[in-house]
């Protein structure tokens, strides 16, 4: 999966969770947080959903890995490796 | 048949769980005694009239886009987008005591000036109280407990006042009678002042089936006619339950919205212990008018109300204390249409014990409990005229339930809508892998119910590590 589908593989499932808020301007290098309303609960969805969607773990002593969807591409890019996108 | 989970009741936190179960492919079934869903809020006809049991209005509402309030989690967490819900706001609602009134709406301004009207000296007070409400993080489950009615004269010193700001909390939530948990008290006063009211146009029935669909799509399977008779333990260990026709289930996991008495019951514990039985039970009068409230001089969409100074929230020594209560007019909410029937209906607390000793024959008007019902619809009818224009003569149909229908409807024990005083806030039982859902979790209102549900779903299920850092 190249960079950019990593990113859209992360914006559909914020898209999906969080149905009313508008994706299509997250700043890449601004805390998801600090732009879209998700708290803890919703992270932990985004967890969920990487291992459904694309059977990608992520141990909790990495979930700060997924702060920024730069920082998520980064983390992402070994896991994702080879995996097809889901819409 | 082995499940992931067992989930026991058909109502909003039983819903809840469901779905979240069943969208991480868990494989999990919703028992429910009963041939309809719902739970504490459903819906019946009644001679080709639609009603809603439960539900005057939606708690906690918050506008679509709002950020951080359990709706906008409670939407996320179900994958649901604001506008399905059909939500529309309540114009304004009161409480309404002798020789003063405090109207509030979902400004929560309204509120605010209103207490500086009528009671000018208390207003600071009353701005701390706030304060003080907005910073309590509620959903610490393991805060300390703490009775609210030392918290809140710490800032209220006028006891009308006092049992004012009470008034609607404890009506719309609270299992204790004469005061709150701090904790429920800071959830009602969020849920009902500072988020407010709204009602779908086709009222509960719309957001039960919501959830439903949602749950069946995500591939949840739903049981009606299978009530539980015991859930079976091995080793100290919940391994499933038994229903009613005998039959048995097992699963790595059950949720129990029956309540927390309800479910000791289930299990077989010997100790009934009284101390956790609710004592608040209620009548509920649904009067159909000839034309809507409005027309009558009626503008609040609710009214809590009490005719004596100071309220009592207490379990009366009669079959019903009429003397306070909450009057709702479904049709003064902001809806695109009037609703077909023109409805008031009025809730008074009322005492299980003496409903249950009525002899009833069924389809006799005769009979102790008809004429008990007939006899206290006039006199909950009477002691509203205080607060609204008399309706009386505008009445085309009525029917009322009472706390022995509640509790022939809901399982709950002694007709106890808020379930147990006692609430487990983690939903652990003691008993490995059974977990307390709903009402005797903690989490008031269907908004609540439903995050209950989900959030132990999460923690006891789903979870298996914790949360992301912040």
């Amino acid at each position: 999966m190249t960079d950019e589908q990593i990113r859209q593989a992360i914006i559909g499932i914020i898209s999906d969770i969080a149905p009313d808020e508008d994706t299509g301007n997250i700043d890449p290098a601004v805390r998801l947080r600090e732009q879209l309303d998700l708290d803890s609960m919703d992270f932990l969805d985004i967890v969920m959903e990487l291992r459904k969607r694309y059977g990608v773990h992520v141990p909790d002593t990495d979930y700060m890995q997924l702060a920024t969807l730069d920082s998520c591409v980064n983390y992402l890019r070994d896991k994702m490796a080879g995996k097809a996108l889901v819409s | 048949m082995h499940y992931d989970a067992i989930i026991i009741g058909a109502g909003m936190s039983g819903l809840a769980a469901g779905i979240r179960l069943a969208m991480y492919d868990k494989k999990v079934v919703v028992l429910e005694r009963h041939y309809v869903w719902g739970g504490l809020n459903s819906f019946y006809r009644f001679k080709g009239h639609q009603f809603d049991v439960g539900l005057h209005a939606m708690t906690n509402y918050a506008p679509r886009g709002a950020k951080g309030l359990p709706l906008s989690r409670l939407l996320k967490q179900l994958r649901i987008r604001h506008d399905e819900l059909d939500l529309h706001p309540q114009g304004h609602s009161a409480v309404s005591f002798p020789g003063v009134k405090l109207k509030f709406s979902n400004e929560f301004e309204l509120l605010r000036s209103e207490v500086a009207r009528a009671f000018p000296k208390q207003v600071d007070g009353f701005d701390a109280l706030t304060r003080a409400v907005r910073e309590f993080n509620e959903l610490d489950l393991d805060a300390p407990q703490q009775n609210a009615r030392p918290v809140v004269r710490r800032f209220i010193t006028d006891p009308v006042l006092e049992d004012m700001i009470f008034c609607p909390l404890m009506f719309y939530g609270s299992a204790r009678e004469h005061d709150m948990d701090w904790d429920q008290f800071v959830v009602m006063f969020k849920s009902i002042f500072l988020e407010g009211f709204a009602r779908p146009q086709q009222g509960v029935r719309h957001v039960l089936k919501l959830l439903i669909d949602r749950y069946r799509k995500a591939g949840g399977e739903l049981r009606l006619r299978a009530g539980v008779a015991r859930i079976l333990q091995d080793n100290g260990r919940a391994k499933g339950v038994e229903l009613d026709s005998g039959e048995t289930l097992t699963a790595d996991t059950v949720l129990s919205s029956a309540g927390l008495v309800e479910t000791e019951r289930l299990c077989g514990s010997a100790g009934w212990k009284p101390a956790l039985r609710g004592k608040l039970s209620f009548t509920e009068t649904i009067s159909v008018l000839d034309k809507p409230a409005r027309e009558l001089g009626i503008e609040e969409t609710i009214i809590f109300f009490s005719n004596r100074q100071r309220f009592a929230y207490e379990q009366p020594a009669q079959d019903v204390d009429t003397s306070s209560g909450v009057i709702c007019m479904p049709g003064n909410f902001k809806l695109p249409e009037d609703p077909k029937d023109h409805l008031l209906r009025i809730t008074n607390i009322a005492n299980y014990d003496r409903w249950a000793a009525k002899a009833r024959v069924e389809n006799d008007p005769a009979c102790e409990y008809a004429r008990s019902k007939q006899r206290w619809y006039e006199q909950s009818c009477a002691d509203v005229l205080a607060h609204i224009p008399d309706f009386r003569p505008h009445v085309k149909l009525v029917d009322m339930f009472t706390p022995r229908t509640i509790r022939h409807y809901t399982g709950h024990e002694a007709g106890a809508v808020y379930g147990s005083p006692k609430k487990l806030r983690t939903g652990a039982t003691g008993i490995d892998g059974l977990y307390i859902i709903g009402t005797d979790q903690g989490f008031l209102g269907i908004i609540g119910a439903a995050l209950s549900g989900i959030s132990m779903a999460n923690r006891w299920v789903l979870q298996q590590s914790p949360e992301p850092a912040a």
